[in-house]
């Protein structure tokens, strides 16, 4: 047994034996996705960036009711209402999320009755200053026309489960 | 007179004056200078690229292609940091260290063949001279330690003397074991050595001269000095100086910028030395493999940065797959095991050598 086990050390028979086994993973292919170049699958659920949606008019869906901000837990979600100049429906005048609070629960989104707010794919919102996450009204109505076309489609392919 | 213009056609010969006698020294010094740096710079990246890919993953993949200028771009970011020297550091031995560690690095490669004749000082001591440059080594590192006057940085300096000392003895006798068969210390004396004499032409087959060199015959030896290279050089599985999970960065823990590129290029470097010495003492150097037309046609050169390139890739697979030794097991290898081993071996193999007059006679020494 020690005889064996010390022609062994000499030998180095696990280094040889290690050195076989990681030339085998050496040539494995690669399970990494090469990130800035390449994206993995993103499923529809996913809680990323607000938005704010219009309706296919062009008539912004969020009617100022406030669920949003009272859910929060965070408290991240600041809205200010009151009646519009041209036509008098209830709007809100200022609609902010704060992204450095927000712990990116979606309970905003299950909270809004008109599907006005939403959490979209994207994760890819890193900013140099502080300032720039504090969203405005403007920028999260920005979010929603750009991000229109996915988030449609991620909620219904999300809808016969809800 | 005559003494400065001999001076001046040795330092700076044919090039540039166009009257000196032979190539001058300058020039052979700076081309060796750029190539090893440049080589360097890709045995860096070849580094993390095996790393990454025994652990499946990419590694470094996105400056040049396939990251091949991954080095040149981490070269700029250390350049162009700020040096942070530590208000209690001695700053004088504090940037020196790492100097002394570049330079003797770079110095020891003075005396490396990597063709025939193409080296910058052909020694009769070559190995002497090696040994006493690696040896001073040391000194950077206890100097970088000491100097940053700091708890991890002195534990890791003092790890790493110990260490390097404990393997340089058994490097020593692992080497003295090839000087018994080559009887002379010159490099390049060395690899001709192994081309002339050894297993192919006792065998019978001279033109496999892969058996002729010295891993065979010596193949103990051999293996014994590539894990004392590991140790030596303080690479994993034996970076106990530089362990992170205990000691940060061991000596290098207080350096940044140029200081910490030049304490990274002069520990590269001397991998490289040791490989090179791998490659000289044990794989016949320059030599080709088979002494037959379309192998000798390749030139030397390739043939030794072929050989050193297969050696790194040795040591980088052994940080890839090996677990890091504790402090007492690897002195346990070094004292224990190694040393016992290789002084043995240098007794019988003299024994040997005496009785059967084997060994290369064509040397001076």
């Amino acid at each position: 047994m020690r005889a064996t086990q010390v022609v062994n050390t000499l030998l180095l028979k696990e280094l040889v034996s290690a050195f076989f086994l990681a030339m085998r993973y050496f040539f494995a292919p690669k399970p990494t996705i090469n990130y800035p170049f390449e994206k993995g699958h993103v499923s529809p659920r996913f809680r990323g960036e607000h938005a704010l949606r219009r309706y296919p008019n062009g008539e912004e869906r969020c009617i100022a009711c406030k669920l949003c901000e009272a859910i929060c837990p965070a408290q991240a979600i600041t809205i200010e209402a009151g009646p519009r100049q041209n036509d008098g429906t209830r709007r809100t005048v200022r609609y902010d999320i704060d992204m450095v609070k927000c712990i990116y629960c979606g309970f905003c989104q299950e909270a809004c009755p008109v599907d006005a707010i939403v959490e979209g794919p994207n994760f890819e919102f890193a900013t140099e200053t502080r300032e720039e996450l504090y969203f405005s009204k403007e920028k999260l109505l920005d979010n929603g026309d750009r991000w229109e076309r996915e988030i449609a489609a991620n909620l219904s392919a999300d809808a016969p489960y809800r | 007179m005559d003494f400065i213009t001999s001076a001046l056609d040795y330092l700076l010969g044919i090039p540039v004056l166009g009257w000196g006698t032979h190539v001058g020294f300058v020039y052979m010094a700076l081309l060796l200078l750029v190539c090893l740096l440049v080589f360097t710079a890709f045995i860096l990246l070849a580094d993390r690229k095996i790393w990454a890919a025994v652990q499946i993953r990419r590694g470094p993949n996105v400056v040049g292609p396939f990251g091949l200028f991954q080095s040149f771009a981490d070269l700029l970011k250390f350049a162009f940091k700020e040096v942070v020297i530590p208000a209690g550091a001695d700053k004088v031995l504090f940037i020196m260290a790492p100097l002394i560690t570049a330079t003797l690095a770079l110095g020891a490669w003075a005396v490396i063949p990597v063709n025939a004749g193409w080296v910058i000082a052909d020694l009769n001591v070559g190995i002497l001279y090696i040994l006493a440059i690696s040896s001073l080594g040391v000194y950077g590192v206890i100097i970088g330690g000491w100097a940053s006057n700091s708890k991890y940085p002195f534990l890791g300096s003092l790890r790493s003397a110990a260490q390097m000392v404990s393997y340089e003895v058994s490097i020593g006798l692992v080497i003295i074991t090839v000087l018994l068969c080559v009887g002379s210390l010159n490099l390049s004396d060395i690899v001709t050595a192994q081309q002339e004499m050894g297993l192919a032409h006792t065998l019978g087959v001279p033109w496999l001269s892969f058996l002729n060199w010295f891993w065979l015959p010596l193949f103990p030896m051999f293996v014994i000095f590539y894990v004392s290279a590991l140790a030596e050089t303080n690479r994993p599985p034996f970076d106990l100086a530089e362990g992170e999970s205990e000691l940060v960065a061991g000596f290098m823990t207080e350096y940044s910028s140029t200081p910490y590129m030049l304490f990274m290029l002069g520990e590269y470097i001397s991998i490289l030395l040791m490989c090179a010495m791998t490659t000289i003492l044990f794989l016949g150097g320059w030599a080709s493999p088979i002494d037959l037309p379309p192998f000798t046609w390749i030139p030397g050169v390739i043939w030794f940065v072929l050989k050193l390139t297969l050696v790194f890739f040795m040591f980088a697979m052994a940080k890839a797959i090996v677990p890091r030794y504790r402090y007492d097991q690897l002195m346990r290898i070094g004292w224990k095991v190694f040393l016992p081993i290789s002084l043995l071996t240098v007794i019988v193999l003299a024994f040997i050598l005496q009785l059967t007059g084997w060994g290369w006679h064509g040397g001076v020494a």
